[in-house]
């Protein structure tokens, strides 16, 4: 019997519009975003929005707060879970490579598969009464709870990163080093680290972006009142769950602008961090990337 | 002087080590502690006999069942919807596009990756705005338009993975096919996509592993706290990753509390087994044609 084969112009055609659907994608999610702020551009809607006050009711819808909730998370979240993170890429990758080191690394990848709401979950009940009997006053709802599970959720990826680029560095380097009598961690530190920078920093603000964008750790233990983060223990919102919230909760019109701004403000942040990785280390993406697999994650949720 | 550092630094990092191996132990422990003994046909299926309830034939109310069965039809459709457009698109990137094409388009699957998943269900949620305003005044969030928001956030992990494992594959085998004189699809049909498939395979996983979790897309499309199991797929849902949310917040009694460890426990079930079998079928795809070395 003859078979008969489709025309392989049309093959690859079809394949070119696969390809294509991720570029429409986050075009029409920007052009979409950007349509529904179109009316905060038309008189004083930009200022309103662009403000300090979260204020439903008198008519008040800044968000201002939530981006500096945004921030001030995101941020305390990566300096608790970087240090820790370069500790056990030194751990893994030069001092331990033994039962232990497999042990780490397997522990590792498996952190990135846990899902998000199921490290909120236990934290709502373990986490959340340490802080308030530590605090004395408020909930236990606060900034360095949410901190703190959302380090605890960055860690593998910034761990994965690192690991994979710090492999990934010219074996020669340790050779040389161990053969001038250089002790495991004094290679790592003087050494391995210096020549390994651009793929560390790149880690860095890879988990800086999954932090900034996660909904369900903030959502569900920072509290959400609608203020400034002036100290560790009190409750904020971040823009995400700022989002999630809003939208939940139907209110007026000039809410759900909020909630657009909000979205392409996180948006235009995200790529922008996005776009200094590219500028930091480009072969950063592509390699690390596959090895995340942020399972996580993006991924965060 | 240098010498303390160092050991205090080696102390550091052993603690960090050991810290984070207690942290991941003791998570799982205090779940498995709270929540084994509630891992009954009854945090399934309520009263309802569960016969019935599988067949449909009556609806379940205390139970979790509706939110499985949510969860379920959303990760079949999403990944109905996301696995031929992902792994097509990583076949013309690792296969067709020229290295310029391939940098474009990979920045753009880079971007879409990193778009917090929030972003991803409020587009979603400005779609039914918009087709409210144009098309159809009647639009709702619903089952499907949560699945193609989850598609979108899965589609990056398809396309990496099946690039990767095409792209892996050494020069040498990818050197048959055209020697046996095949075209270039017949190549990737008889040849790449065989040697491929298993890293393929677990980059589906995962992301069947990534769309069972994500609460925040579905939070803004169509999720509700109790509806039963959904009649079409333009009708509003429940799921799993939702429920342990809503009951983290609103459990109105200690029942209600434990059933959340319980359904929180069942998802992590669900997520470590597709994780671990992802791992590896990618652990045995990666070692599978590389030439060991003698040691």
């Amino acid at each position: 019997m003859l078979k008969i084969n489709p025309p392989e112009k049309w093959i690859e055609t079809g394949l070119f519009m696969a390809a294509v659907v991720s570029a429409v994608a986050i075009v029409s999610i920007l052009l979409l975003l950007i349509y529904f702020c179109l009316p905060l551009f038309s008189g004083n809607g930009l200022s309103r929005v662009f403000s300090w006050r979260w204020q439903p009711i008198d008519g008040q819808f800044g968000i201002l707060p939530m981006c500096a909730g945004s921030l001030a998370l995101s941020i305390l979240a990566l300096g608790i879970a970087f240090p820790p993170a370069i500790g056990i890429c030194t751990l893994v990758h030069v001092l331990s490579r033994g039962v232990f080191a497999r042990i780490v690394l397997i522990l590792t990848h498996f952190m990135t598969g846990i899902p998000t709401v199921i490290y909120g979950f236990v934290s709502v009940f373990v986490l959340v009464p340490r802080i308030r009997s530590l605090s004395e006053a408020g909930t236990g709802f606060s900034l360095l709870t949410a901190a703190i599970t959302l380090a605890i959720l960055i860690l593998p990826t910034i761990v994965l990163v690192c690991y994979t680029r710090l492999e990934q560095l010219d074996p020669v380097l340790r050779l040389a080093s161990a053969a001038m009598g250089f002790t495991p961690i004094q290679q790592m530190r003087h050494v391995l680290m210096p020549a390994a920078t651009k793929g560390v920093a790149a880690a860095a603000i890879l988990g800086l972006g999954r932090a900034m964008g996660d909904t369900l750790i903030s959502l569900m233990l920072a509290g959400n009142a609608a203020q400034f983060p002036g100290s560790l223990f009190t409750s904020f919102r971040s823009l995400t769950a700022h989002i999630g919230l809003v939208v939940a909760t139907d209110s007026q019109s000039l809410a759900y602008q909020s909630v657009f701004a909000a979205g392409l403000v996180l948006f235009l942040l995200v790529a922008a961090l996005n776009l200094i990785i590219r500028k930091t280390d480009n072969r950063i993406t592509a390699n690390a990337f596959l090895r995340v697999q942020e399972t996580r994650h993006e991924q965060n949720f | 002087m240098n010498r303390i550092s160092d050991r205090i630094l080696v102390g550091l990092t052993w603690l960090s080590g050991i810290g984070m191996c207690m942290v991941v132990t003791g998570l799982l422990l205090f779940l498995i502690f709270h929540g084994i003994r509630q891992i009954t046909p009854a945090l399934f299926f309520g009263d309802t006999p569960w016969l019935k309830a599988i067949t449909g034939q009556s609806p379940v109310f205390d139970g979790i069942w509706p939110a499985v069965t949510g969860t379920v039809l959303l990760v079949f459709l999403s990944s109905a919807i996301a696995v031929p457009v992902g792994v097509a698109s990583g076949i013309y990137l690792a296969a067709y596009a020229s290295s310029r094409q391939r940098a474009f388009w990979g920045s753009m699957v880079d971007l879409l990756s990193g778009t917090p998943s929030i972003v991803m269900g409020l587009f979603g949620f400005t779609m039914i705005l918009f087709l409210r305003k144009t098309v159809n005044p009647t639009a709702q969030t619903g089952l499907f338009l949560a699945a193609v928001c989850i598609a979108l956030l899965i589609l990056p992990y398809l396309i990496r993975t099946s690039q990767a494992a095409i792209a892996g594959i050494s020069t040498h085998l990818r050197l048959i096919g055209p020697a046996a004189g095949f075209s270039k699809w017949q190549n990737i049909r008889h040849v790449l996509l065989p040697l491929a498939s298993r890293g393929i395979l677990s980059g589906i996983i995962l992301a069947v592993g990534r769309a069972s979790e994500d609460t925040a897309v579905i939070l803004l499309t169509g999720v509700v706290a109790q509806t039963g199991i959904p009649r079409n797929i333009w009708d509003k849902f429940e799921a799993l990753p939702f429920r342990i949310y809503y009951l983290a917040a609103e459990h109105r009694n200690a029942t209600e509390l434990e059933q959340g460890f319980a359904v929180a426990l069942v998802l992590l079930f669900l997520t470590g087994f597709l994780f671990a079998i992802a791992f590896l079928l990618n652990r045995y795809a990666e070692n599978r044609w590389r030439i060991r070395r003698y040691q």
